[in-house]
């Protein structure tokens, strides 16, 4: 690539590349299977996708920082069974144990933040003892029964209810909507600060492109049983995230540490309060991919957020462009990210293929990513 | 000459290392709108100098004063609130952040009555101030790793223009720029000057000290020894002070300054 090319054309790229291997991963399951592009099947794509596609949200954040956290499996373990303890052992209402999960998960954050920012430790020792100290936690919480079972209508209505197609496509129009506007304000303020802007004819091409897209998706899923809750939920996680990262103090600070930790030091940044509140935001986020997954379940079993749930989020947020070095990567472009590990794990059960297939495919399309982020970063250096 | 208070004063100035006393009872003045290069040979005191001005040591002897106050340089920050900014060799940017970023680096604007950036206001801003300065910067949204060595001290040294602050270190400016991106950094510098900031070049490249300085302080053993301007001493003359050749003769220019 042009090393020269803008920081927002490299971003656009960013999009388009994973947008690309979305196309390739979709057109070659659709190849060997009919039903995979069926709105049924992406309907249950996008319910799988949840809480890895959460999960990722959070880890782009950390790697941005230049850090890693390889406890959110357990935290969201952990997580998902204090919720069902407080629900189902102590009859609490849904709204309050929802609260104390996400302050749970919060507050495992800090703890894990602290340490590593006063001590000095690398993130990726402290958070792989948090994953063994939750994991016990969670086990021991959970119990003999090896799960808790949720009968909660609130909590198991997260992951299992669908907007009504007309409140589908009136959610559509105001993203689509809300997404015109942006674009419009800033290039106002733009205009208002004389700087350059795109011809209208771009801008407008930008937005009919993704109201198209946005439609489409809507159409799809309304074809089915309309757009699930949880995806709504995702995408305005994602939403909130990139608006933090990209257009907050916190965010260009976040970003700032993680490619150059010692300038953001001497430009008076407050590394150590960042990096905290950073962990306490991905353990937060952690917890609440718990109780979306306690809910898919209907229970908070002693497997939840086990196996290979965190480096799959790894893995979406390398693939969809994050750099393991720190400094670079987009919130939604995990997202998309998630998509992709998604459907390579979506399309193999419906080709029938075995968990040990899904789980060398995962593994081999995450060091292909790597090693691609790794080749770029060499010819950045160049 | 009629006296004018310089902006940065340090009077018998010492800093010890235990036992060792690396610079010891070293004066040093610098104007408004003047170069000072402060020059020396390695472990000569220079840094420990610059140090201490830009708050990351704490003097043992002697006083520092600005506009002939004495102050209490504390730490790097309580340098950034007495106007002094530094720009180390390394330059410090992040190479992630583009042009703006780097320029409002932990001290980002907002928008009125928000928690959001003012990204085109900082922009336009940015843009102004490289503009005055004549930096020769492509986009400002371009990030930092796509420029050249002289685009990237054009930065920092923009940076440390950018806070309204009155006195800059350049530590080792030009150390791994080409000829051509050397004389850009030069201009910058000067027009540094004729903006009325002081200004302190840290080198022992010659010609650097040659091109840009107004006056030059050279170290050598921690101690004062001599002081030279470019037009009336030439390259041996400092050259001998800082490999003290002729200490005798710098030992009777001190008596009599300027």
């Amino acid at each position: 690539m042009n090393p020269s090319a803008v920081w927002t054309r490299t971003a656009a790229s960013g999009t388009a590349t994973v947008v690309l291997g979305l196309v390739v991963v979709w057109g070659f399951f659709q190849s060997l299977n009919d039903n995979f592009l069926s709105a049924r099947n992406l309907s249950n794509l996008l319910l799988q996708i949840a809480v890895l596609g959460t999960l990722a949200v959070g880890m782009v954040i950390v790697l941005i920082l230049g850090e890693i956290d390889l406890s959110i499996g357990a935290i969201a373990g952990v997580s998902a069974a204090v919720l069902a303890q407080l629900i189902t052992g102590h009859g609490w209402p849904a709204w309050a144990a929802i609260a104390s999960a996400l302050l749970l998960g919060a507050a495992i954050g800090v703890l894990h933040g602290t340490i590593i920012a006063a001590v000095g430790i690398p993130s990726f020792i402290i958070t792989l003892a948090g994953l063994l100290v939750w994991q016990g936690v969670q086990l021991w919480l959970v119990g003999d029964g090896g799960q808790i079972p949720i009968r909660d209508s609130a909590i198991r209505s997260i992951a299992s209810s669908y907007l009504v197609p007309a409140f589908g496509w009136v959610l559509a129009v105001l993203v689509i909507a809300g997404f015109a506007g942006v674009r419009l304000l800033r290039r106002t303020r733009r205009v208002r600060n004389q700087l350059a802007v795109r011809t209208p004819a771009a801008e407008a091409a930008t937005v009919a492109g993704v109201a198209v897209v946005v439609l489409a998706i809507t159409w799809t899923l309304n074809s089915y049983f309309g757009i699930p809750w949880v995806f709504v939920l995702l995408l305005g996680l994602a939403a909130a995230g990139g608006v933090l990262m990209t257009g907050t103090n916190f965010g260009r600070h976040v970003y700032a540490i993680g490619g150059n930790r010692e300038a953001a030091r001497r430009a008076g940044i407050p590394v150590r309060r960042t990096v905290v509140l950073v962990f306490a935001l991905i353990s937060a986020i952690a917890a609440l991919a718990g109780i979306i997954e306690a809910s898919r379940q209907f229970s908070a079993s002693n497997a939840l957020g086990g196996g290979t749930l965190q480096l799959n989020a790894i893995a979406a947020a390398v693939i969809g462009g994050t750099s393991l070095f720190g400094g670079r990567g987009r919130v939604h472009q995990a997202v998309l990210g998630a998509l992709v590990v998604g459907s390579v794990q979506n399309g193999l059960d419906l080709l029938g293929e075995p968990a040990a297939v899904k789980n060398i495919a995962t593994g081999v399309i995450l060091v292909v990513a790597v090693v691609l982020d790794a080749l770029g970063r060499r010819r950045r250096a160049l | 000459m009629h006296a004018v208070t310089p902006t940065l004063e340090l009077r018998d100035v010492t800093k010890r290392y235990g036992h060792v006393a690396a610079p010891t009872d070293v004066d040093f003045t610098v104007t408004a709108g003047e170069v000072v290069a402060l020059v020396g040979d390695n472990g000569a005191g220079k840094s420990t100098l610059v140090k201490a001005i830009a708050g990351s040591h704490r003097i043992d002897g002697g006083e520092i004063l600005i506009d002939g106050g004495p102050v209490v340089i504390g730490s790097p920050t309580e340098a950034s609130a007495l106007g002094i900014e530094t720009v180390y060799q390394d330059l410090a940017l992040c190479d992630n952040l583009d042009v703006t970023a780097n320029l409002y680096l932990g001290r980002e604007r907002r928008r009125s009555r928000s928690l959001l950036l003012d990204q085109e206001g900082m922009q336009a801003h940015a843009a102004a101030v490289i503009a005055d300065l004549a930096a020769h910067l492509p986009v400002l949204d371009k990030p930092v790793s796509a420029l050249s060595g002289g685009q990237r001290q054009a930065i920092a040294v923009s940076r440390a223009a950018l806070w309204g602050s009155r006195i800059v270190l350049l530590d080792e400016p030009t150390a791994a720029l080409g000829v051509a991106q050397t004389v850009m950094v030069y201009d910058l510098i000067h027009r540094l000057r004729d903006r009325g900031l002081a200004v302190v070049v840290i080198s022992h490249n010659m010609a650097d000290v040659f091109a840009v300085a107004d006056r030059i302080t050279v170290l050598r053993l921690g101690r004062n020894a001599g002081e030279f301007r470019p037009g009336r001493d030439s390259t041996d003359d400092v050259v001998a002070a800082i490999t003290g050749s002729r200490e005798l003769d710098a030992a009777v220019r001190k008596e009599n300054p300027r």
